[in-house]
């Protein structure tokens, strides 16, 4: 049972950036579970709802709601940039 | 690669100048095509004092080396610059610098022109703004394609 737990305990890292990170009052979650970014959200979040102009990352690409996270994932949610 | 991001403030004719020197390519590009954007003491609000970039760091880098790596792929390019500020920066203060180096002037401006768009529309930095009424992020950046002309 204990090697159960073990192999299934994952660790998602959640980073916030710019506003978005003011908005939650956190920037970054250890998560030990999460199927989807949309999930990893619901759940360091505490199921704030989601702005619609929100952008997702996993391992510094860009992603969308509904792609799945795995073990050691890095997700990282931000708002519109506004660079240049 | 040659895309970076500084924490510290830069010349951007000076970063430009030393490129071009480390090219050693004189007399192969005919077509020098630059951008430098630089802070206004204006936006939304007048009276800007202060503006705090902030950024995303590692997708940062990777997302411009990714930029600079398509345009390369894109237009026929004998070399190119992306170098943009993050931290504290002041008015009149250079955010960025690009430039494209190329035998002709169309790829040398479309190139540089691409850069700079895709830049803003997608590379993970945002702005804070600072005036007398306090500090403000900035929503969202303008569309450089539909912009810019006298009306």
């Amino acid at each position: 049972m204990k090697f159960a737990e073990t192999i299934n305990q994952m660790s998602i890292q959640v980073k916030f950036f710019a506003s978005l990170r003011d908005k939650i009052g956190k920037s970054e979650v250890e998560l030990s579970a999460a199927k989807t970014t949309g999930e990893a959200w619901d759940q360091a979040t505490e199921n704030a709802p989601r702005p619609d102009n929100v952008l997702v990352a996993i391992n510094l690409e860009y992603a969308r709601f509904d792609d799945p996270v795995e073990d050691g994932d890095e997700v990282a949610f931000f708002p519109p940039v506004t660079g240049g | 690669m040659s895309s970076w991001v500084s924490e510290h403030g830069i010349d951007p004719w000076q970063l430009i100048a030393t490129q071009e020197t480390n090219l050693k390519q004189a007399g192969r590009f005919g077509a020098i095509g630059s951008f430098v954007g630089t802070m206004r003491d204006f936006n939304d609000r007048e009276g800007l004092s202060k503006m705090r970039l902030e950024h995303y760091p590692a997708m940062t880098e990777q997302y411009l080396q990714k930029l600079e790596q398509q345009a390369r792929e894109l237009w026929p390019l004998l070399d190119c610059l992306i170098v943009h500020r993050v931290g504290d920066i002041y008015p009149g203060d250079a955010i960025v610098v690009i430039a494209c180096w190329s035998a002709h002037r169309r790829a040398a401006l479309d190139s540089c022109n691409w850069l700079i768009e895709e830049l803003k529309y997608r590379a993970p930095f945002w702005k804070q703004e600072f005036s007398p009424e306090g500090a403000h992020w900035v929503e969202e950046n303008t569309d450089g394609h539909s912009q810019g002309k006298k009306t």
